[in-house]
């Protein structure tokens, strides 16, 4: 089989897994929507402007409830010992390293697009003509996140207290993507021009590509007894 | 093929400072029906998974035929492998021939749907394929597991307790397949508790205890009270003491017995 059709063959597996079962995305949802109105009520935005706050807001409620579906993800495959059955498949583990890439991906995205509405009229602010460079923001530091989390959530699987040690080894090694991510959006929340934040674009970039390539080498390593 | 199907040779396995498989020596030809037998504990479950690649052994090498299963084309050997395990692997929410299918595709199956359909019907599920795994009885998913693992007819099968949740018609079915599988000519190693379905099937029995080889005969040189007789003496502290029906304090001298 080939390298592309396995990555999507696991992708689609998850995907049809939580469009029957629908425990991730209710999840996550909820979890981020809670977030976004925990901050309404934290703070009084007639005195505060959203510019200053609205990047943060958004990405503390992105990064949280995508580390839930990256748990859950993994969990899925610890049951039932299904890591198991992939692991003794003739398919490069890479392969399903990517495809689970692609189904936290889409998760995270899935709730960005409810999440992002949700605060243009929670918060009153209008992502206007800005939408192109928000939408590359959210798209590359997704991507990131989903994949340096899914590395991750593939080697605490294997421990015993996989779930606690996930946020301890990702939040550390997010770091970086999470700056860029929040400076980024603080910017185009504030509509400066996109040379103002390039260099932030450029780091997620880097970031994503450095993260999917070592995952990709090192994840037959990852997943070794 | 020439040689072995299967070679071990100093197989160690620890888990911390527990020896699960203790300089084993074990040699499978092409074809050969093999009962591993023993109590728990024994490394029966340790075997299987690092023969079936899931499991890296501490010390020690195994040959898959005629391949060195660290250095090798592991890929390679993957697909000529099919293992049954405790657990079934299936997902729980994708439906009985979407899980084979799944795994059909996985690898690389001319015609994945074709073939689930046809194990679907071989395995007595016909009119459930449709419905979701969750939905399945223990014994049903274990029919599903079965057929998982036989669905890319592998050259070496590596059976843990298959006959676990099977009702009468399921267990007649299965013995029915193993016997087409024996007969076919393709290599097993069946670890299970059941002694007597299994010991109508194989044609060689391997005992373990603590990790070692305990006896290695013919199956037909082995009755099941004989073979039961000496599990439970393997399961003894003190693995080797005498017993009824073995007459002997020592572990066999069979072809893979430790001196």
């Amino acid at each position: 089989m080939s390298y592309f059709r396995t990555v999507l063959l696991v992708a689609a597996k998850d995907l049809r897994t939580e469009l029957r079962s629908r425990e991730q995305i209710v999840t996550l949802l909820f979890f981020a929507l809670l977030v976004l109105v925990v901050f309404n009520f934290a703070f009084d935005f007639t005195i505060i402007d959203f510019v200053s706050l609205g990047g943060g807001i958004l990405w503390v409620a992105f990064i949280f409830s995508g580390v839930l579906a990256l748990g859950r993800s993994f969990q899925i495959e610890r049951e039932q010992d299904r890591i198991q059955g992939i692991l003794m498949a003739p398919v490069d583990r890479s392969a399903f390293y990517l495809g689970k890439v692609c189904a936290t991906f889409l998760f995270m995205a899935a709730v960005e697009a409810v999440l992002v509405p949700v605060t243009v009229i929670l918060f009153n602010f209008p992502f206007g003509p800005r939408v192109g460079a928000a939408l590359l923001v959210l798209v590359l530091n997704t991507l990131g996140f989903a994949a340096v989390g899914t590395l991750f959530a593939a080697i605490t699987t294997q421990t015993r207290r996989g779930e606690l040690l996930l946020p301890l080894l990702l939040f550390p090694a997010a770091v970086p993507l999470a700056l860029s991510a929040v400076r980024s959006t603080s910017h185009i929340l504030a509509g400066r021009p996109f040379d103002r934040y390039s260099s932030w674009i450029a780091l997620s970039g880097a970031y994503d590509l450095i993260f999917l390539t070592t995952a990709i080498l090192l994840f037959d390593y990852v997943l070794d007894e | 093929m020439t040689g072995p199907a299967v070679a071990i040779r100093d197989l160690e396995k620890l888990y911390g400072p527990v020896p699960a498989l203790d300089r084993l020596n074990l040699d499978i030809v092409p074809g050969e029906f093999i009962l591993l037998a023993g109590p728990n504990g024994a490394g029966k479950s340790t075997l299987l998974k690092t023969l079936a690649l899931l499991v890296r052994p501490n010390a020690g090498s195994i040959h898959l035929f005629g391949e060195d299963a660290r250095r090798g084309d592991r890929t390679g050997l993957r697909r000529r492998i099919g293992l049954l395990s405790h657990q079934t692997f299936l997902y729980d929410h994708l439906t009985g021939s979407e899980n084979l299918v799944f795994f059909g595709r996985l690898y690389g199956l001319e015609d994945p749907q074709g073939t689930a359909r046809e194990a679907i019907r071989a395995i007595g599920l016909e009119g459930r394929g449709d419905d979701e795994v969750r939905t399945y009885s223990r014994g049903m998913q274990q029919r599903l597991a079965i057929a998982r693992a036989f669905l890319h007819r592998p050259d070496l099968l590596l059976l843990d307790e298959p006959f676990t949740g099977l009702d009468a018609d399921g267990s007649d079915r299965l013995e029915a397949h193993l016997r087409a599988v024996r007969d076919g000519g393709r290599t097993c190693v069946l670890a299970t508790h059941d002694l007597p379905a299994a010991l109508r099937l194989a044609r060689r029995v391997v005992v373990l205890a603590a990790g070692g080889i305990l006896a290695d005969r013919p199956a037909a040189a082995l009755p099941a009270a004989e073979l039961e007789a000496l599990v439970r003496a393997a399961a003894r502290p003190g693995r080797g003491a005498p017993h009824p029906g073995m007459g002997a304090a020592r572990p066999d001298a069979g072809p893979g017995a430790r001196p």
